[in-house]
C-alpha cells in the first residue's frame, strides 16, 4: 500500500467505515432522505413522475453527499481537533480533502446503490444516455464538493455548519425541480428555478433518459452553466481554504 | 531517529486580526531532547507559541527553527518528524482506541496491517490495551487523553507537542499521564504546556514561563530556583509573624501562616531560634510554585517600570 493510499484510506475509515460499522443506523438515514422524497413525488403523481423523481434522487444525493463535506471537515476540525494532528503530520492538504470527498461517496453509497438499481430497472437508458447521466452526477458532486469545503473554512462551528447544510439542502435539492420537471413550475417563478445548479443538472439528465424533451440549445447552456459554476466554486474554494491557519 | 539539536525563536511575535497581540517578541533556545514545558497563565501565549513551532499557524513576524528546520520554509520536511496533540484535542466519538490510532498511523504513512499493530503496541504501553475495541464515546476523560497520547507514541515522531494534556483529569490519572510523559520523554523531545506548576516542576527537564505574550524567564529548575534572590521557603508557626527584618520576602498564606522566602542564613538563624522554641515549622527550597509568582511579580514590575 503506498502512502497517499494509507493517508486516503485514513479519511475513508474516519468520516465513513468507522461511523457506519459502529452505528449501523447511518446506513438506514443515509437511504432514508432521497427514497422518502421518490416515494413522496411517486405517490403524489400517481406514478407518472417515478422515473423523474429515481433521478433526482441520484442528483440529490450527490449534491448532499458534496455538501455534507462541509459539516463534517468543521466537525472533525473544531469539536475533535482532528485536523490541527493532520496539518502536524506528512499529509498535504490534498489528500486530506481527497480522502474526505471519497468518504462521503461511500458514506451515501447504499442510497446510491439503491436508486441506481431503480435506475437500471425502471429506466430504460442507453450507455450513452447513462454516461450523460454519470457525468451530471459528477459535475453536481465536485461544484457542491467545492462549494462544502469553501463553507467549511469559515464555518466556525458545528451550529453553524448544520445551518450550513440545512439551506444548502432546500437552496439546491429540494426547492429546485430536481424531482419533477421544470414545466411543472409556473413561469413567472420558473426563473427562480434557474439560480440553482441543480435545476441545469436536472434538466439535462431528464433530457438524457428521455423524460423531457428541450431544444438542443437550451441543453447545451445547461452544460456550460454546471461547468462554470463547478470552476467557479473550485477556485473560491482553493482560494479561500488555508491549511495553516493565518 | 532521535532529536539532537535545538529549537529557536527570534523575536516570534503573532498578533490576530491586526489587533489581539498573543506573542512579544519571543526568543528561545533549548536543546532538542527531554521534556521542555511551557508554563503560565490562561492565555499567556502557550497555545499560539505550540501552534507555532507545530506548523498549525502562521507568526506575524519572527523565526523559529526546530534542528535546523524553519517552522515556515521547511515545514514539509518538519511535518515528517513532529506529532501534535492540540489542546482541546478529543477522541472521535464514534471510533475505538484501536481505529483511533491506526488511522493516525495511516495519516502518517503507514500501511493498514503496520497501522493496527503499531496501535494495538502503543494502547499496551500506554496501559489501555483493554479498551482497545471500547468506543471512545465510553471511555473515562483520563483513558481518552492516553488515547491521544498513544497516537503520537506510535508514530516515529521524535518531536512531540502536546498541548494541555492533562486538563480536566483528575488526580490519579493525571499522575499515571505523568509517568507516560516522563517515558516519552526519555525516547523523544516532548515540547508540553500546562497550567499545573505541580506537573511542570515533575516531568520537565527545562522549563519556560510566559506571560501575557512575553517569555519572562527559562531554564532547569534549578537554574530558576538560582535566579530568584531567595532559595528557601520557610512556613512559620500559626501566629508567628516572623522577623521584623531580615534578607527575604514575607508573605501570609491562605491558612493565616506566615511564609519566607529568604537566603539560606536567614532560614537557619529563624530555624534555630524556632527550634529552640520547639515549634513546628516546614522549610523547603522553594518550589515551582514559588518561582512562577516571584517570576510574574518581577515581570508586573519591569512593566510597570517601562
Amino acid at each position: 500500500m503506498g502512502r497517499t493510499t494509507s493517508q486516503l484510506l485514513a479519511s475513508i475509515l474516519v468520516n465513513a467505515v468507522y461511523a457506519m460499522k459502529n452505528y449501523p443506523a447511518i446506513l438506514v438515514s443515509t437511504v432514508l432522505s432521497p427514497l422518502s422524497f421518490l416515494v413522496l413525488i411517486t405517490f403524489a403523481s400517481g406514478g407518472s413522475l417515478f422515473a423523474d423523481a429515481i433521478e433526482g434522487g441520484l442528483i440529490m444525493t450527490m449534491f448532499n453527499s458534496g455538501t455534507a463535506l462541509q459539516s463534517d471537515l468543521t466537525h472533525l476540525k473544531n469539536d475533535f481537533r482532528i485536523q490541527d494532528m493532520v496539518v502536524g503530520s506528512p499529509t498535504r492538504a490534498g489528500v486530506y480533502v481527497a480522502g474526505m470527498t471519497i468518504s462521503e461517496l461511500i458514506y451515501s453509497s447504499p442510497a446510491i446503490v439503491i436508486l441506481a438499481v431503480l435506475f437500471y430497472f425502471f429506466i430504460h437508458a442507453s450507455p450513452l444516455q447513462v454516461a450523460v447521466i454519470v457525468a451530471v452526477m459528477g459535475l453536481m458532486f465536485l461544484s457542491s464538493v467545492a462549494l462544502g469545503f469553501l463553507l467549511a473554512t469559515i464555518s466556525s462551528d458545528i451550529i453553524q455548519s448544520y445551518a450550513f447544510t440545512r439551506l444548502l439542502s432546500m437552496l439546491f435539492s429540494t426547492i429546485p425541480p430536481v424531482y419533477y420537471p421544470i414545466t411543472y413550475i409556473p413561469l413567472p417563478w420558473r426563473y427562480l428555478a434557474y439560480l440553482s445548479p441543480t435545476t441545469y443538472a436536472s434538466e439535462i439528465a431528464q433530457n438524457a433518459a428521455g423524460l423531457i424533451k428541450q431544444p438542443e440549445t437550451s441543453i447545451e447552456l445547461a452544460w456550460i452553466v454546471l461547468i462554470l459554476v463547478t470552476v467557479a466554486f473550485t477556485v473560491l474554494s482553493l482560494t479561500k481554504a488555508r491549511w495553516r491557519e493565518k | 531517529m532521535k532529536a539532537s539539536g535545538e529549537l529557536v525563536c527570534s523575536d516570534l511575535t503573532k498578533v490576530y486580526g491586526g489587533r489581539r497581540r498573543a506573542l512579544s517578541s519571543v526568543s528561545l533556545a533549548v536543546p532538542t531532547h527531554g521534556i521542555f514545558t511551557l508554563i503560565g497563565r490562561n492565555g499567556a501565549g502557550k497555545t499560539t507559541l505550540t501552534r507555532i513551532l507545530a506548523t498549525l499557524l502562521e507568526p506575524t513576524s519572527g523565526t523559529a527553527e526546530i534542528d535546523g528546520l524553519d517552522v515556515m520554509a521547511d515545514a514539509k520536511m518538519l511535518r515528517e518528524r513532529i506529532a501534535v496533540v492540540p489542546q482541546e484535542g478529543r477522541t472521535v466519538a464514534w471510533m475505538t482506541p484501536v481505529e483511533t490510532v491506526t488511522a493516525y498511523m495511516l495519516w502518517r504513512g503507514y500501511g493498514y496491517g503496520e497501522s493496527k499493530k503499531k496501535a494495538a503496541e502503543a494502547l499496551a504501553r500506554v496501559g489501555i490495551e483493554k479498551y482497545a475495541t471500547t468506543l471512545n464515546r465510553l471511555l473515562s476523560g483520563g483513558i481518552k487523553r492516553k488515547v491521544l497520547v498513544a497516537m503520537v507514541l506510535a508514530s516515529e515522531a521524535d518531536i512531540i507537542f502536546l498541548d494541555e494534556p492533562s486538563t480536566g483529569l483528575d488526580p490519579v490519572s493525571r499522575r499515571e499521564l505523568w509517568s507516560v510523559l516522563i517515558e516519552l520523554g526519555r525516547e523523544r523531545f516532548v515540547f508540553l504546556t500546562t497550567h499545573y506548576l505541580e506537573e511542570a516542576e515533575h516531568v520537565s527537564d527545562r522549563i519556560g514561563i510566559l506571560e501575557a505574550g512575553r517569555l519572562l524567564s527559562m531554564g532547569t529548575l534549578d537554574e530558576l530556583r538560582r535566579e530568584m534572590r531567595f532559595g528557601y521557603s520557610l512556613v512559620l508557626p500559626r501566629g508567628d509573624p516572623g522577623p521584623a527584618s531580615f534578607a527575604g520576602e514575607k508573605y501570609t498564606r491562605r491558612d493565616g501562616r506566615t511564609q519566607l522566602l529568604t537566603t539560606e542564613d536567614e532560614a537557619l538563624a529563624t530555624t534555630r531560634r524556632l527550634v529552640d522554641q520547639g515549634l513546628q515549622f516546614s522549610l523547603n527550597p522553594v518550589t515551582l510554585d514559588d518561582i512562577f509568582n516571584y517570576v510574574l511579580a518581577r515581570g508586573k514590575s519591569k512593566g510597570e517600570d517601562s
